[in-house]
């Protein structure tokens, strides 16, 4: 913490608790981002977001065109579907996806002429991105058009972008917050995006800050990204968006520490940003919003980081939101023999995975290949309530005493102890000298709590 | 949640040439640098210049001691966790660091019974009944100690610190706290804080104890706040009994340097196991422990109070845990 303020705002750049995992994002940080040539097929789960799934509203053997509606939101916190490619409709069936979730997909082969390569990136990211948003264009407008363009939230989450960027009269938003932190280890995307395509961003910005009609737009990027930083100060100096540089530490880009950090506020348990007047997006979503709103493109396409020791060439790849696992990691030069876990999302909070042909989500933001020596398996061995577990949380919690209560089922001891806040950052599970799964043991505390809470 | 479900997780043998994949829950990665028996070591660490002055100042008797301790608390581990049929679990180091801090807690003139009688006892009543290591209400090696201060009196009390007849120079007088108390005469300070004084074996040097404590909170293994409380309350109380009394800011740094109060204060109260895991809390319990030290000190018929002070705030570690629930991230 320490005295350091942030120049233009009350916050510290920093909030309490919190570790310094290894980075390792050199695998890289300085690879530009590549476009991943069209794959052999595509698999879209009817599911990408927190919320309702989507209704499938195609046939197998039924032709589709880039950008086409293939799925339908069911209810407002849900999310379109759009077929990223040109193609052929093969079946509407079941997969799993890396999270353990059954569910039904699209299953997609592309079919004739393709945008490829370079063609790919400019209709993307490239290209000129206008920023004065014609005064015509009604807040609402832009929420429903993220809405039509299926965006959620890139950074990993997925929450539906519309409900946080729609116009609300009840709770008054006044401050846009763009998560550029990327505090996960290994992760360079948003970094790269970051650097190769500021203009994206700082224009989704400028129509997101419309939609919520909030008065101050931040961009927040963690100060081990000095080149990210310097290129966004740069290129926002004409407009009204503050680029702020934030301490290093993990769970920076976690939305309620990020919160604290800047703002100095404190997001109530179980509350949302908008309970405090902020809106937070991802950089890569708020990209997305840019060309929804100012190209009228669907949300098709991210960039994920296929990275760690155990894959032959790690890349930055802008992808098709539905490409497999395997095909991914193919093109960067396939597993290494000592690659012994991969991993969908970042080393804290991703999922590991063993089925290749699990696609890519929109909240996927990269596959890690890790080695034995990557990750630490070492038998449990009993707590001596050393309290580093509690020294390192971020939502300020006693993580011993919750994993116990979880283990042993003790509900009211574990809601006492405000279980339902912890959002599974695994900071006391890193840290643990023990080598107690503490996170997992709390996960499984707030399963019970939840079908508790549900009879 | 199935316990034997977590445990023992074993590596499952990589295929030919195919990598194997399998999968686990998040977190992936976990930071290498702290381990329990990395923790015990940490105190070894510690302690090892201690062990070396003790040696220094009262030759043979101390290496029996911490010998007689050391070899009894691994014994008595080994056979108890045998008994139990769990894995012996020497490897974690910290019945070696049980022993060593008892051995170091015991007066050098004590005979070799004492120190394997309190060892047995340190082990077996003071952990292994509880379910072993990180189950313990109160720190083992007091427990032991205490035990044997209790039936041995004559053995352990005031008057084993005084063993002309050992050929110890340190052992001619009374201990400062002993000749304190009784004659109300003061040892230099100077003695004291280079540790050539009488007293129990690892507890002379005022110096050595806050170097090794000092090493120990800035690995992180001991916490600052147990200490910092401890010495804040000491120095507050015995500034008041400094007040009250002739001397002018000399009783204050007596009580200080003098007796086990810094190697209780950054080894004994320290033990993670017997203190609270929250910081306010461990603040809290440090607070307490400086406070009975005081008035034990001032007021009892003991010269020296830190056993009993810490085995007090030992029992009321979890309350103090309960008080000092931090205040959760958005909680009003």
């Amino acid at each position: 913490m320490g005295l350091f303020k942030l120049k233009d705002f009350p916050g510290r750049g920093s909030f309490a608790n919190g570790i310094h995992p290894p980075e390792n994002k050199e695998y890289s940080a300085d690879l530009p981002v590549e476009v991943m040539p069209t794959p052999e097929k595509i698999v879209l789960p009817l599911l990408q977001n927190i919320g309702a799934p989507c209704e499938p509203l195609v046939k197998a053997n039924q032709e589709v065109a880039a950008g086409e509606l293939v799925g339908k939101g069911k209810g407002y916190v849900s999310a379109a579907l759009h077929s990223p490619v040109t193609g052929k409709v093969q079946k509407i069936g079941m997969m799993t996806l890396p999270n353990g979730r059954h569910l039904q997909a699209v299953f997609i082969k592309p079919e004739g002429e393709q945008l490829e390569g370079k063609a790919l990136w400019d209709d993307v990211y490239g290209g000129d991105w206008p920023r004065d948003c014609p005064a015509v264009i009604h807040a609402q407008q832009i929420a429903d058009e993220i809405q039509a363009a299926g965006i959620v939230g890139l950074g990993g989450a997925a929450f539906p972008t519309h409900v946080k960027l729609a116009p609300d009269d009840k709770k008054m938003i006044d401050t846009l917050m763009i998560n550029g932190c990327e505090c996960e280890p290994y992760l360079t995307a948003d970094y790269r995006l970051m650097v190769e395509a500021p203009d994206a961003i700082i224009s989704g910005a400028l129509f997101a800050g419309r939609a919520t009609q909030a008065q101050e737009i931040v961009i927040c990027v963690e100060d081990n990204k000095p080149k990210a930083i310097e290129i966004l100060k740069e290129r926002t100096k004409k407009t009204v968006i503050k680029v702020v540089s934030v301490k290093t530490k993990y769970p920076q880009g976690s939305e309620k520490h990020l919160i604290k950090a800047v703002l100095d506020l404190e997001v109530p348990i179980g509350g949302l940003p908008s309970d405090v007047g902020v809106s937070m997006s991802n950089v890569a979503t708020i990209a997305a919003v840019g060309r929804a709103v100012i190209r009228g493109k669907p949300l098709t396409h991210r960039i994920i980081t296929v990275t760690g020791a155990g894959v032959h060439s790690p890349k930055n790849l802008l992808v098709p939101i539905g490409v497999t696992m395997g095909e991914a990691i193919a093109y960067c030069g396939g597993l290494k023999k000592e690659a012994v876990r991969l991993v969908a999302g970042g080393p804290m909070m991703g999922f590991a995975f063993s089925d290749m042909d699990a696609p890519v989500t929109k909240g996927t933001n990269g596959i890690i290949a890790m080695t034995d020596d990557d990750i630490r398996r070492e038998n449990e061995t009993n707590c001596v309530r050393c309290g580093r577990c509690v020294d390192v949380c971020p939502m300020r919690l006693v993580p011993t005493k919750l994993a116990l209560a979880a283990k042993y089922k003790n509900l009211p001891v574990a809601q006492r102890y405000n279980m339902m806040a912890c959002f599974e950052c695994g900071c006391c599970t890193y840290v643990c000298p023990a080598h107690i799964r503490l996170v997992q043991l709390i996960r499984s505390g707030k399963a019970l709590i939840i079908a508790s809470q549900k009879k | 949640m199935n316990e034997t479900s977590l445990e023992n997780i074993k590596d499952i043998p990589a295929g030919e040439d195919k990598p194997l994949i399998h999968v686990a829950p998040s977190p992936h990665i976990a930071s290498t640098s702290a381990t329990t028996t990395r923790m015990m070591a940490d105190v070894l660490i510690a302690l090892f210049p201690i062990m070396c002055m003790s040696v220094y100042l009262f030759k043979w008797h101390a290496v029996r001691q911490i010998a007689v301790c050391l070899g009894c608390c691994m014994a008595a581990e080994a056979l108890f966790a045998a008994m139990r049929g769990r894995r012996a679990t020497l490897a974690d180091c910290s019945a070696a660091v049980t022993g060593i801090i008892l051995g170091l807690s015991l007066p050098a003139s004590a005979p070799w019974y004492i120190g394997a009688i309190a060892s047995f006892v340190a082990i077996g009543i003071g952990k292994v009944v509880f379910g072993g290591l990180g189950m313990n209400i109160f720190n083992p090696a007091m427990v032991g100690r205490a035990f044997v201060m209790i039936s041995f009196a004559n053995l352990m009390g005031a008057s084993a610190y005084e063993q002309p007849g050992l050929g110890i120079d340190a052992m001619t007088g009374a201990t400062p706290l002993t000749a304190l108390k009784q004659a109300g005469s003061m040892v230099p300070l100077n003695d004291m804080f280079w540790g050539l004084t009488n007293g129990s074996v690892g507890e002379t040097s005022a110096l050595l104890c806050l170097i090794g404590g000092i090493y120990l909170c800035i690995r992180k293994t001991a916490c600052w706040e147990i200490p910092a409380g401890i010495i804040i309350s000491v120095l507050v109380l015995a500034g008041i009994a400094d007040l009250a009394g002739p001397c002018s800011g000399y009783l204050v740094l007596h009580h200080f340097l003098g007796g086990a109060l810094l190697f209780g204060a950054f080894f004994i109260a320290t033990d993670p196991v017997t203190s609270p895991v929250t910081p306010k809390g461990r603040f809290v319990f440090g607070v307490g422990i400086g406070f009975l030290v005081m008035i034990i000190r001032l007021f009892s018929g003991y010269p020296e109070g830190v056993m009993f002070a810490v085995l007090l705030m030992n029992a009321l570690a979890p309350l103090i845990n309960r008080w000092t629930i931090p205040k959760t991230l958005g909680e009003d």
